[in-house]
């Protein structure tokens, strides 16, 4: 989560430093990348979006009207966001058994689970995506083995469907999921269980009512992670979802390399970047609703 | 098996519904005892290689709190955790009432358990985390509710059933694992180092608050404990153990005052440990000839020790006397340091052979101290508090 709170204009002077010393000067190289290489481009994108035409020879709100008055570009928008939600909740479901498993292995386990998790992170995305082509195509693993098995007549179209996207997208960002949930079970008191069970509570009724809450902030912080990563996947979308689905980072693409529509391009970032961030606050606010109610 | 079909069939004199048990437990000042005994019959728990619990057998009466008293790493708490079925021993049986209960979950054996940590629900109210039991039984909502407040009554934390454990003090959250524990109406409670985590004037008021609960309720309590003092204070019979082994099991006065074995001589109170050798053994009395230089009556307790064996003969600092005159039996040395504790003063003496031996005096408001280099002689208060025990392998 706190990548998302621009971590260079964190403020050193909070409570916790009873004299301001020169300390916040440490931060000032940050501070100054992020204003050139981040600030700078992010208000140059919202100038251009604000022209009119797509010469830029006006400035008028034509981009944004434009964007939304074609159901079109709504229909992107909304299928982009629910590509994210589907992915993060099958990442989340697929997720949180592994973190489990993980917390509740022994050492030697736990190193191989790890290296297991974090594989994914340690190859290129493109790498991945590859992958997943070689594994859903019309020639793929899946279908040669689905043909030899007498399931299927003929190969399945598995590649270039939402499904496969999914699936691929799940597996690309299973570690942003699976990091964050490892962190907050492993804090778990193992005795909280205990005292469930002896309690008299079955283990599915301890899963709901103990270990579930106090892992919500591991939840939100991973669901954050994912969501984010899911929507914006440029490579991943492109490759495995092919030219059939269009969500916007593809669709941002064509408007600028292939359109050379600069500011209709501008305009739909904006709108994209608002709406994702609109999603990130919202599991923000959940993380902060779960985290007092934990700590309360 | 065929007790397994109930989780709770030893609580028949208990009132039949929560809500009636609620107001009972409220006005329930001459309960009659309905603990039920526990017996761990050669319990053995191997973790791999190494044996964290080696045939231990303990009958518990209904009723008794007895404390496991040992060391870290002894198997005591190892020993509970088989007992709660949070671990399955390698062999042996437990026993609850009638029932072997070696198959059961922990649900099923109707044991209260209170944490070191606590072990609160930090999610949860106070009020919540003494329901949690219940609802997991599945009583009705009044019932709960009626439990809940006889509870918190109890433990008198009525006020606090609102606040969230992080708010509570060390005493509270306490209170609030033990009304937690005992809501569910166990047959057993369960303490794990209960009092390790309180500082020192709330541990004495909890430790009392404990023992008055656990004599109204009558309920059979097994306390984990490193504290000696507080299996001494507390336990109607108290378990030594040592490297997984049962060293000792018995009442207060016998652990301190006929400790059977040297480690329990040793780790329950303070003791000399002097080295001689027996110069006379018949039954369960020897004659030692200390390396001090003296030769003193001793009980064996073990028995084993014949004339010429090497022993170690303990006897605590408060069993000496200061003599005046000189006599058969007598440690003699001189005074190195005097340590004025208030009610005592220890005195490290220095015997012949190099040795050092503490003897404890009552001290008299006013009275000079014995300075160091004064000769001094310590006899024993009696032969029964000298103990004489074989010198284990490799000491």
């Amino acid at each position: 989560m706190t990548a998302i709170t621009a971590p260079g204009l964190a403020g050193p002077a909070t409570a916790a430093w009873p004299r301001i010393g020169r300390e916040w000067t440490l931060a000032l190289p940050l501070a100054a990348f992020f204003a050139v290489f981040f600030v700078t481009p992010l208000l140059l994108l919202v100038a251009v979006s604000l022209y009119a035409d797509a010469e830029m020879t006006r400035f008028g709100l034509d981009q944004y009207i434009r964007f939304f008055g074609d159901t079109f570009n709504l229909a992107v928008l909304g299928s982009t966001l629910l590509l994210g939600v589907k992915v993060t909740a099958l990442t989340l479901l697929f997720g949180y058994p592994l973190a489990w498993l993980y917390t509740r292995s022994g050492p030697r386990m736990q190193s191989a689970l790890i290296l297991v998790i974090i594989l994914p992170l340690l190859t290129s995305v493109v790498v991945r995506t590859f992958a997943w082509i070689v594994i859903l195509g019309r020639d793929g693993i899946v279908n040669n083995l689905l043909l030899s098995l007498g399931l299927a007549e003929t190969p399945l179209r598995l590649l270039y469907t939402e499904g496969g996207l999914v699936a691929a997208l799940v597996q690309v960002q299973m570690p942003l999921m699976v990091l964050p949930l490892i962190t907050t079970l492993s804090r778990l008191d193992p005795n909280l269980l205990d005292a469930s069970a002896a309690l008299g509570a079955g283990p599915w009724r301890g899963f709901l009512k103990v270990t579930l809450p106090l892992s919500l902030p591991g939840i939100v912080a991973g669901c954050l992670l994912t969501y984010a990563a899911a929507v914006t996947a440029f490579i991943t979308q492109s490759l495995v979802g092919g030219g059939q689905m269009l969500f916007m980072p593809q669709y941002i693409y064509q408007q600028t390399i292939t359109l050379h529509n600069w500011p209709f391009a501008a305009a739909i970032s904006i709108v994209f970047m608002m709406s994702v961030l609109g999603v990130v606050m919202l599991f923000n606010l959940l993380g902060r609703a779960s985290k007092g109610y934990v700590h309360a | 098996m065929a007790a397994l079909q109930s989780t709770r069939p030893h609580r028949s004199p208990e009132p039949q519904t929560a809500a009636e048990t609620a107001a009972g437990t409220a006005s329930e000042a001459t309960a009659k005892p309905a603990g039920v005994a526990v017996t761990l019959d050669g319990i053995t728990h191997r973790f791999g290689a190494s044996t964290a619990v080696d045939n231990v057998t303990l009958e518990i009466k209904a009723g008794e709190l007895v404390a496991l008293l040992g060391p870290s790493g002894c198997g005591k708490t190892t020993l509970l955790r088989i007992l709660a079925g949070f671990q399955a021993q390698t062999l042996g049986r437990v026993v609850i009432g009638d029932r072997v209960v070696d198959s059961l979950p922990p649900a099923g054996r109707g044991v209260g358990i209170v944490f070191q940590n606590y072990a609160l629900f930090p999610h949860m109210t106070v009020a919540q985390n003494v329901a949690y039991g219940l609802e997991a039984r599945g009583a009705a909502r009044d019932a709960v509710r009626a439990r809940v407040e006889a509870m918190l009554g109890l433990v008198k934390l009525d006020a606090m059933r609102d606040r969230f454990p992080k708010q509570l003090s060390g005493g509270q959250q306490q209170r609030v694992a033990l009304a937690r524990a005992l809501a569910i109406q166990p047959s057993i409670l369960l303490l794990d180092e209960p009092f390790a985590a309180l500082d020192k004037n709330l541990r004495l008021d909890m430790q009392i608050e404990i023992k008055q609960l656990q004599r109204r309720f009558g309920i059979t309590t097994i306390m984990v404990t490193h504290d000696q003092e507080e299996a001494l204070s507390m336990a109607d019979r108290i378990a030594v153990l040592s490297r997984g082994k049962l060293e000792q099991f018995g009442t207060p006065e016998d652990v301190y005052d006929r400790p059977g074995t040297l480690f329990v001589n040793g780790f329950v109170g303070s003791a000399n440990q002097l080295r001689g050798r027996v110069v006379r053994a018949s039954g369960s009395v020897a004659e030692v000839a200390l390396e001090a230089g003296t030769v003193l009556t001793a009980v064996t307790p073990d028995a084993a020790l014949a004339a010429g064996d090497p022993a170690i003969l303990c006897v605590r600092p408060e069993n000496l006397r200061l003599a005046t005159e000189a006599a058969p039996q007598q440690i003699v040395g001189t005074v190195d340091l005097a340590l004025p504790l208030g009610p005592v003063v220890v005195y490290e003496v220095r015997t012949a052979d190099g040795g050092k031996v503490k003897v404890t005096e009552p001290r008299v408001a006013g009275a000079a101290l014995r300075a160091p280099g004064t000769p001094v002689r310590l006899q024993p208060v009696s032969p029964q508090t000298c103990r004489a025990f074989a010198v284990p392998a490799g000491a």
